[in-house]
């Protein structure tokens, strides 16, 4: 170990309860970050799943047939975004609707005629993710003049978007929060460590030490308080997220979708924020302090 | 007694022309002019509030000047850069009257510290604070922490903690002012070794016991100003 190393590991545990609050506000600081990131990061796992099985349901007019209905067929597949185009006939949509009504067919069987529309259903292909974009696409659909309605959840997708969205800048603004909280945190748990050896300090100056053997045992100490806070702080999410996860399995919501954790590369950069959380706090406070 | 008359620069290690130094309501420096040579033993005398311990702050930059200029070995202290201070104070060994000691650090601690903060950290530098240490008598008491000492023994850690960078310069500020007469004049005795090994050494004191029978340059201060300034010379 070098000395300054020692130094900072020493001075750690010297003034080890105003270090434990400083470790304990980076944890805390990390718990709530990382539970937003990972209300965030499943919700757009959701929204992209969802996304990816939407369909645009085209209702045609009655009495759309042959030639024109292949031309239809051919134009909307041209279209941007457009991935497949299937046809159903209302004689294989009222196959279907029976199939799935399977325990209800009284209901169906009182119909004098087929009242159900032919139909194209259009998937999408998956960069048409906006959903301003596949409102585009669906009111371009729509003004086709043998399309008689356009479906595809438009309602609900909007507000489902708009909701997570708000939860996306929410955990963005709270994460900036805490961030500032926690350097101004340990900005003042160093600032009381200087001022507590100030004395030690000023004789460091007069015997010639520089500001850089002054500062690097602090700027050390900050690195080991955020990653002590950081690591803690990803441990406690993780248990978190392990009891959480362990009991959608066995709730309602299992087999809808699975949550998960942070990915390695994005554990890492929060480990680093972290440190840069510890070593910009002492950075903040030492500036001040050795101006003096 | 012999009264300073010039002296040739090349020979000069400080030089001071007309400085003051002015606190919010009082002049602790008042005007000061004077040159000391390389290897002088220096005695700064006068009465409490005359401006000795003041005058030897403005010296190692303790204390920014209000007026005039002094320079250390032809560097000018108004002009140098703050980066540039640590290095200068390097050419400075300074014994405080209250110890200035580390209460959390070691004895050995206290005095490799020096040696430390000019990034030398290894072997040689660990034997000769043992060395020193042994020298002013305080041999087992490496791993000691200050606050068990008794003050005599406080003020050899301090004045090894003074000479083990080989600085150019001791000032020592009242050294003996807290300490029995025993310690007082083993600390003197140090201070004398330490001068004949190269040394120029500045002390400031009020007890004119402790240059009684020193040849030493004696500069005498009141309320601020510089009042003599002569050689003593002891005869053999």
């Amino acid at each position: 170990m070098t000395p300054y190393a020692r130094r900072a590991v020493k001075d750690i545990f010297k003034n080890v309860y105003l270090n434990a609050v400083a470790v304990i506000t980076i944890s805390l600081s990390v718990l709530i970050i990382s539970a937003f990131g990972l209300f965030v990061l499943n919700a757009n796992d959701i929204v992209n799943a969802w996304k990816d099985g939407i369909r645009i349901m085209a209702y045609l007019k009655p009495g759309v047939s042959g030639e024109k209905l292949l031309d239809m067929e051919t134009g909307i597949r041209e279209m941007k975004g457009v991935k497949t185009v299937d046809f159903i006939s209302r004689d294989a949509a009222m196959e279907f609707l029976k199939e799935k009504m399977k325990g209800q067919a009284s209901l169906l069987g009182n119909l004098e005629e087929n009242p159900l529309p032919d139909a194209f259903e259009i998937s999408l292909i998956p960069e048409l993710r906006d959903s301003q974009e596949i409102d585009t696409l669906a009111k371009t659909i729509g003004s086709l003049p043998k399309v008689d309605e356009v479906e595809y959840g438009q309602v609900w997708l909007k507000r489902f978007i708009n909701i997570f969205n708000i939860f996306r800048f929410a955990a963005v603004g709270i994460g900036g929060l805490f961030f500032m909280a926690s350097v101004f945190i340990i900005g003042n748990t160093i600032r009381l460590v200087l001022y507590s050896r100030r004395e030690e300090i000023e004789i460091m100056r007069f015997v010639g030490a520089t500001d850089r053997f002054i500062k690097i045992p602090f700027y050390l100490e900050g690195i080991i308080l955020g990653a002590t806070g950081g690591g803690i702080g990803i441990v406690a999410s993780y248990i978190g997220y392990a009891v959480v996860s362990s009991n959608m399995v066995q709730g309602i919501s299992s087999g809808f979708f699975h949550i998960r954790f942070f990915p390695p590369e994005m554990t890492l950069e929060i480990f680093l924020c972290s440190i840069l959380v510890g070593w910009l706090g002492c950075y903040l406070s030492l500036k001040q302090f050795l101006k003096q | 007694m012999k009264k300073m008359g010039s002296v040739s620069a090349a020979s000069t290690i400080i030089q001071l022309f007309h400085v003051c130094k002015q606190f919010s309501n009082k002049a602790a420096v008042v005007d000061i002019t004077l040159d000391i040579l390389r290897n002088q033993f220096v005695f700064v005398c006068g009465p409490s509030g005359a401006g000795k311990s003041t005058l030897l702050k403005l010296l190692y930059l303790g204390e920014p000047l209000s007026e005039g200029q002094i320079l250390i070995e032809k560097i000018n202290l108004s002009r140098i850069r703050r980066k540039k201070i640590p290095f200068l104070r390097r050419e400075f060994g300074i014994i405080f009257q209250d110890f200035k000691l580390i209460p959390t650090k070691t004895v050995f601690e206290n005095v490799m510290l020096v040696l430390e903060a000019k990034g030398k950290i290894d072997k040689m530098a660990q034997k000769k604070v043992n060395s020193l240490l042994r020298s002013v008598g305080l041999e087992n008491k490496e791993n000691v922490y200050p606050p068990t000492l008794s003050g005599g023994e406080q003020q050899r850690v301090a004045v090894a903690r003074a000479v083990v960078g080989d600085p150019k310069i001791i000032l020592a500020d009242e050294p003996t002012g807290n300490l029995d007469s025993v310690s007082a004049t083993m600390i003197m005795d140090l201070l004398k070794k330490i001068h004949l090994r190269g040394a120029t050494v500045i002390v400031a004191t009020h007890n004119e016991n402790l240059f009684r029978d020193i040849n030493a340059r004696i500069i005498r201060l009141e309320n601020g100003r510089l009042i003599s300034d002569h050689l003593q010379e002891q005869s053999q």
